[in-house]
């Protein structure tokens, strides 16, 4: 979907929709990735808000089971089992704790006269209980009375004397409606308002199962009709009997009595049974195994889905989050079902696995994937944003067609499917809420806290790199395919760190930063008009509950009978029940009223038309177990209420006593209490056949509305909440087309980062020197070509051995070198400690001859240094004698070390190299000594640059390159012109290490000498200002040279023998030279006057790396393993550890911490203070030789063809950087760290200049 | 792998062999998993609609599950093997592979569904038996379209459920079985909605197995 080459005049309003869609995603993620918590907390407080009602639910397996018997042989069941009585339960045995016998009255005032106001309809025929009551009470057969019969109850639970008024304390439990006014009928007709004396029992706002309400009227409160806007106008309540112990013959002339006082014309229903309502507490395996079975198909479905979440810190913390979100939503349904009436009828545990899968977990794992798979070096919040807005579309797109799927399965109208249907739509609807704030705010948190630990484990074999094919499941177990661009992996986000200030810190940012509390108090006064408006004193809400409750077929749809919970079926037994009764109880959406048709014979009065004159009372199959309807919750609360329980006991209710009550208008007005005219006229009322849909599209429009003005509402809430702007708009871009780069199924592929290095090309050999002060860059390579590059472009700025100059017809000589890749075989180590033949040995004159006599030859080994301009074979040119000379001129036996470097695997020999970039003080790279270029400097005493020497040491100040040469010679060069400032050539010893320091150069010699140089800058016709004896101080020759300043460079002193044995280290910094040497000590000489300050002894073995800064702070490492620091003004050891088995190979000291290298491969980190180990990090085998502090926490160390960035608080990898295709495992040997931002490295014969802007903007 | 005692003499045969036998115990293992996934969806499926007519289970409900007929469960599990190994064969036999959403996780919400199924036709009381068949064709054909989506699978499941249905008719006339409910009509009107259902769950099944071992037979290859 080419979303950005669409212009935007000729945009769709789908494509226009899109962009809307997606930027408002961008924006929830932004606000959800920036205030995680208090979005957490608002999410959990509005789960638990919405689960609240679910608490007075009853949990799933604690239905009721039945059992039914004829009321005409009805004996009470022996506690003895008695063999096999058919389908007799288990639990039928002994006497019940009680009989029920419910009474059920239905009166109406009839006919209706319009003079009637709405009380009338429920005033009168209430007011008659009382005097059923008295009949009830008063009956008398054969000396049993109710008195003798019922149940004695005799105090209430302690904790309800809210109840006291109204249930009956002590004697018969007896309980009707007259209950409220304590059966007193004075006291009902000083009532001046009967719905409130009914409301004023009942719980704030919640409907719960079993209240006081449906105790006493003993039918559910939507079949009372006691309301302003009953449509029937027929008053249905139950007076409830409970009898302790059954004596037929009284109860049958007790229902005689009734039916002759109050006769029912028109019931029909049946009286011969009675049904025994079990209470248990635990379920049967026989009912749970297909409730077993799609719990285990659900858990199945989570477990493959989750599986899929990948690349994140705690992938089962997500997966927890991921369930979390979607089994919340589904309370949350039922939560909000419940609250606002609809109380399930189907049985939750049943359609939960149903709702889930429906709900699905696929929305959460492409958002994951979304996340993921954006490029890791955004900042946290920027990466959700730009995972929510490239997922959004889809995402709305589905969640359109599951409503609309849904939809059309709520018009099937059937009721259970409609029940589905309607708690699948909330549910929905509430997984859509909790997805977009609750998990995404966890997945930010998630990959804000994502470390590198695990993902290291997949480096560098792999990550980083696109995915080789669409692997199905695990993507990652594919064999990485050889790297095809140098591109970063990145780790971590290293923004996580703004989690890491202190506590206390954060919490007052963050009070700052959001003005929580002005928020605060908006919020709450959004709050506090939303509960005014819930509190609702004008009864809206009830109003709407009970539409929705009455009219909506769902209310209808329990008609049917108990909630079948679970497997507990409605009973309709063997004959006398037809199954085909359940089925055709439910109504045809056209059909009038809920009743079926062979029922409502009945009907009498004006049939159907108009306002019904005459209220008809009918009774219907579902009156003859009325109690049905009622909660399955209703008979042990009732009898809790009396610290009776009904677990594993049962109750039998007797069949029902019809009670019809024809009232005339007459006696309802004369029941009138005064306040009653008071009430409103009623509303225009509704005909009785009003089509049932019509109430369906009002509930939905209801529905509509309130759930626009929630959106309003939240959405003024948004922009109240994110009135900062959160920087710039996503970068649009979306899925990865299939097939454009490889991806998995999602259209996704791991993130690639945009950083690359940048690859300096030039070099013919490998790269031997490295020095930078920050702007330019100087580079030595084995052939002993200097080039000069600006670090911020890149480019080459100058290239040192002018050929052009000198020998310009051998320029070709460093460019034509494909012929000569075969001849560089052997490897400059190869070539050292005089194991060489004779035919190691350096052309005097010039590489290029050699050109003329070889032919281009098959290239072997293409990945091997060139190192043709070096290896002469040119053996008649050749003077003999000069290996000769070689042994006793260093003293010093490299065979031996280089051995020692090969055995353990390290490429850079260890006594000899090291490269310790300092941001602060620039000390000098120091050279990798190249043993095979050994040679006797050319004793030639004339002015002109030395080509033939290599060059073991360069140091960059400024424009002035100095460089050492193996043969002892010192030489400045102009960096910018790439022209010889002058030379020195007072050694013969060649230079090691040189540092250059303000204008002073000390140079190391090989045989343990160490030189101070004075460099001046002198205008050409003005003074010269020699301090000393003009010496050997040579004016550069003047056809290279342009420039006016005249640059000398004058020996002022010359420590002989500064150590016994050859000068490894050598660091310049705050004024004071350092020296390390094989001969186990550490001087420190003062730059001004040379002079010897301290010798410091300590470490067992040579000295491989030293560290000093202008804090004068003094590490040495050895090659024993060991790393001392120094004070450098007193000369005392500060501390001295062991942390390396092998030689430390390098340096570096930040403010706070010690960081050494040695070749056991191991990263310490030491406090710099007290000298204790922090943490070490083991590296890959030959990594770690080089290191670099970019600023107090960020490390770089080279690795194998990469480079790594480590966070050194923590110790966490951040990115590792490749730097070329090959991954044949160039070691990275030196390593500079440049002020701006980047790093420069070598690489075989590139450099590599890597910048490091994202890293570096996170640091602060 | 069995080359050592197969082929010293000719490795190329046996290799062969080894492959040969491989997928042939492979396919016996796949058979063996779809027949046994059928055996038990037929049994929970069956105590679903046992539970319809039934509120108390009697004492001995395990029995009355295997009561109806011992024989509808193997059936069940048979025919699901059959066509679980089809599936993956045709969709080989006609060229056209199958992508659309090959996951476990889809796998399984397709079983969820297949039982939701079941579970409405025996739990939900419907008003009349055209209303209940239209509901479950719409159901079994959206668990087509969401989860399969191809041609080949909704003939083959047209066909399968037509057959089914037929052969069940056979039998319930010749009085070999009989249906837990006597109402003739209700039980014909689910029947071959439930059955298309389940020949797509169960296609969907074979051709993930099968799809698994696709891919260990390719690393294997990719081994040797």
């Amino acid at each position: 979907m080419p979303r950005g080459l669409t212009p935007p005049p000729r945009m769709t309003v789908r494509e226009r929709l899109r962009e809307k869609i997606s930027a408002a995603f961008y924006r929830h993620g932004l606000l959800c990735a920036s205030y995680p918590v208090p979005i957490i907390l608002f999410t959990s407080a509005s789960i638990l808000a919405c689960c609240y009602p679910l608490l007075r639910l009853p949990l799933p397996g604690t239905g009721p089971v039945e059992f039914t018997t004829r009321v005409r042989d009805y004996t009470v069941p022996s506690h003895e089992p008695q063999g096999d009585l058919g389908e007799r339960p288990d639990w039928y045995r002994g006497p019940p704790v009680a009989y029920i016998q419910p009474v059920l009255v239905k009166a109406a005032v009839s006919p209706w006269d319009s003079t009637l106001v709405p009380v009338d309809v429920f005033r009168s025929p209430l007011g008659r209980v009382f005097s059923l009551l008295e009949e009830i009470r008063n009956h008398v057969h054969d000396d049993g009375s109710l008195e003798a019969l019922c149940l004695q109850v005799t105090d209430l639970l302690p904790g309800l004397r809210r109840m006291q008024r109204v249930l009956p304390e002590h004697g018969c439990l007896l309980v009707s409606p007259g209950n409220y006014w304590q059966n007193q009928r004075e006291l009902f007709d000083s009532d001046p308002d009967l719905l409130k004396t009914v409301h004023q029992h009942e719980p704030k706002g919640l409907h719960t199962s079993a209240t006081l309400r449906d105790l006493l009227f003993g039918v559910p409160v939507k079949h009372t009709g006691v309301s302003l806007y009953s449509r029937k106008r027929v008053v249905t309540y139950t007076i409830t009997m409970v009898l302790g112990s059954y004596d037929a013959r009284f109860l049958s002339s007790l229902r005689a009595r009734l039916r002759q006082l109050h006769p029912s014309v028109n019931c029909s229903l049946r009286e011969d049974h009675m049904v025994h309502v079990h209470f248990k507490e635990e379920i049967g395996m026989a009912e749970l195994i297909p409730l077993v079975t799609t719990y285990i198909i659900l858990f199945a479905y989570i477990y493959f889905s989750t599986r899929k979440i990948d690349m994140v810190k705690s992938k089962w913390g997500l997966a927890l989050a991921a369930v979390v979100t979607v089994l919340s939503s589904l309370l949350m349904s039922v939560g909000l079902c419940t609250l606002f009436g609809l109380t399930p009828t189907l049985n939750g545990g049943e359609i939960f696995p149903y709702l889930v899968v429906v709900i699905g977990l696929e929305n959460v794992l492409v958002l994951t994937k979304s996340v993921v798979s954006t490029p890791v070096d955004l900042e946290v919040k920027l990466r959700i944003a730009q995972g929510l807005s490239n997922e959004s579309w889809s995402i709305m797109k589905n969640m359109a067609t599951e409503l609309c799927i849904i939809l059309i399965g709520y018009f099937t109208l059937v009721p259970a499917i409609q029940e589905f249907c309607l708690f699948a739509v909330v549910g929905l609807v509430s997984d859509f809420f909790l997805q977009m704030f609750f998990f995404t705010t966890v997945l930010s948190i998630d990959i804000r806290r994502m470390e590198l630990a695990d993902l290291n484990r997949r480096l560098p074999a792999e990550a980083g790199m696109p995915l080789p094919k669409p692997g199905p499941l695990r993507p990652r177990e594919a064999p990485p395919p050889p790297r095809p661009s140098p591109h970063t992996i990145t780790l971590q986000t290293p923004a996580f760190r703004n989690l890491r200030l202190p506590k206390r810190l954060r919490v007052v940012y963050f009070l700052a930063r959001t003005r929580l509390a002005q928020r605060f108090i908006m919020v709450g006064t959004v709050i506090w008009i939303g509960i005014l408006a819930y509190t609702d004193p004008a009864g809206l809400r009830t109003y709407l509950a009970a539409q929705v409750s009455e009219q909506s077929p769902l209310g209808e749809g329990g008609a049917g009978g108990l909630p079948p919970h679970l497997g507990v079926a409605p009973v309709f037994p063997g004959p006398g029940g037809d199954p085909a009764d359940t089925l055709s109880v439910l109504p045809a959406p056209a059909e009038p009223t809920p009743l079926p048709e062979n029922q409502s014979q009945g009907h009498h009065g004006a049939p159907g038309e108009g306002v019904p004159l005459v209220p008809q009372i009918s009774w219907g199959a579902e009156d003859e177990e009325g109690w049905r309807r009622l909660s399955f919750r209703h008979w042990p609360s009732l009898f809790s209420y009396y610290n009776i329980t009904l677990a594993k006991r049962y109750i039998s209710i007797l069949p029902v006593i019809p009670i019809t009550l024809h009232l005339s208008p007459r006696e309802a007005i004369e029941t009138r209490h005064p306040q009653d005219t008071r009430h409103p006229p009623p509303p225009s009322l509704k005909t009785n056949d009003l089509p049932a849909d019509l109430t369906l599209y009002k509930v939905a429009a209801l529905g509509l509305a309130a759930g626009v003005l929630l959106v309003l509402l939240l959405f003024c809430l948004y922009r109240v909440l994110c009135s900062r702007n959160y920087g710039q708009n996503g970068v649009a871009h979306g899925r990865r087309r299939r097939g454009d780069l490889p991806c998995d199924d999602y259209g996704y592929s791991p993130p690639i980062s945009e950083i690359s290095p940048l690859l300096l090309c030039g070099h013919s050999m490998d790269i031997e020197c490295l020095a930078s002060d920050g702007m330019l860059l100087a580079s030595c390579c084995l052939a002993g070509q200097i080039r000069v590059w600006d670090t911020q472009t890149g480019d080459c700025l100058t290239v040192i051995p002018k050929h052009g100059l000198r020998r310009s017809s051998s320029s070709g000589c460093w460019e034509q070198r494909d012929g000569w890749d075969a001849v560089g075989v052997a490897e400059p180590e190869n070539l050292g400690g005089g194991t060489e033949p004779g035919g190691g040995v350096f052309d005097e004159d010039k590489g290029y001859p050699l050109r003329r006599r070889t032919t281009p030859r098959p290239a072997l080994f293409e990945n091997q240094p060139d190192l043709t301009p070096l290896i002469d074979t040119n053996f008649d040119s050749q003077p003999p004698s000069h290996l000769l000379l070689t042994p006793p001129r260093n003293g010093f036996d490299f065979g031996g070390l280089v051995e020692k470097a090969y055995l353990e695997h390290e490429p850079p020999s260890p006594g000899l190299t090291a490269s310790y970039p300092s941001p602060l003080s620039g000390p000098p790279p120091q050279r990798r000594r190249s043993l095979g270029y050994i040679q006797p400097p050319a004793p030639q005493g004339q002015e002109t640059p030395d080509w033939e020497s290599a060059v073991w040491a360069m140091e960059l100040r400024g424009n002035l390159i100095a460089a050492g040469r193996s043969n002892g010679k010192l030489e400045l060069w102009d960096a910018v012109e790439g022209s010889l400032r002058c030379s020195n050539e007072d050694g013969v010893s060649g230079i090691t290490a040189l540092a250059f320091l303000n204008n002073r150069i000390v140079a190391a010699r090989l045989d343990g000498s160490l030189d101070f140089f004075t460099v001046d800058i002198n205008k050409p016709l003005g003074l010269l200002q020699y301090r000393g004896p003009p010496g050997r101080s040579n004016m550069p020759p003047s056809p290279c040279y342009s420039s006016e300043d005249v640059i000398s460079c004058q020996l002022t002193r010359s420590v002989q023998c500064a150590h016994q044995k050859p000068i490894t280290v050598l660091r310049a910094a705050a004024g004071r030279v350092v020296t390390g040497s094989q001969d186990h000590t550490v001087r420190v000489y003062r730059l001004e006057d040379s002079c010897c300050l301290f010798t410091l002894q300590g470490h067992s073995g040579g000295i491989t790396a030293i560290y000093i800064d202008q804090t004068m702070v003094l590490a040495s490492g050895g090659q024993d393993g060991a790393i001392c620091l120094w004070d450098v003004l007193t000369g005392s050891r500060v501390s001295h550890v062991y942390g390396h088995r092998g030689d430390v190979t390098s340096l570096v000291c930040t403010t706070s911490c010690v960081i050494s290298s040695g070749l056991d491969d191991l990263i310490c980190i030491w406090d710099r203070s007290t000298g204790i180990k922090l943490y070490s990090i083991q590296q890959e085998v030959g990594c770690g030789a080089s290191l670099g502090v970019i600023s107090e926490s960020l490390l770089v160390t080279g690795g194998q063809g990469c480079v790594s960035f480590w966070d050194l608080n923590f110790g966490d990898l951040l990115q590792t950087v490749y730097l070329g295709q090959s991954s044949d495992g160039q070691g990275v040997r030196q390593l500079v760290v440049l002020n701006n931002a980047a790093i420069v490295c070598d690489f075989g014969s590139e450099l590599s200049l890597v910048y490091v802007p994202a890293v570096l903007e996170k640091l602060d | 792998m069995s080359r050592s005692g197969s082929g010293q003499t000719d490795p190329s045969r046996g290799t062969y062999i080894a492959v040969i036998t491989n997928r042939s115990t492979t396919l016996v293992i796949r058979g063996f998993m779809l027949f046994s996934i059928g055996v038990f969806l037929a049994l929970v499926l069956n105590l679903l609609q046992v539970q319809r007519n039934v509120t108390l289970f009697p004492p001995d409900v395990i029995s009355s599950i295997f009561s109806s007929a011992w024989w509808v469960p193997p059936c069940c599990g048979t025919a699901s093997a059959i066509i679980g190994l089809l599936y993956p064969c045709i969709d080989c036999r006609l060229g056209e592979p199958h992508k659309f959403k090959r996951e476990w996780s889809s796998v399984m919400r397709c079983v969820a569904v297949f039982v939701g199924i079941n579970h409405a036709s025996a739990k939900v009381d419907f008003a009349n038996n055209v209303q209940l068949s239209l509901t479950l064709a719409a159901l079994s054909i959206g668990l087509w379209w969401t989860f399969d989506r191809s041609r080949s699978g909704f003939g083959l499941g047209v066909v399968i459920a037509l057959l089914a249905t037929l052969s069940t008719q056979l039998l319930v006339y010749n009085g070999v079985f009989q249906y837990t409910s006597p109402d003739f009509l209700y039980i014909r009107s689910w029947l071959p909605c439930i059955f298309f259902a389940g020949v797509i769950t169960m296609g969907n099944i074979g051709r993930q197995l099968a799809l698994y071992e696709c891919k260990l037979m390719s690393e294997k290859a990719h081994q040797d």
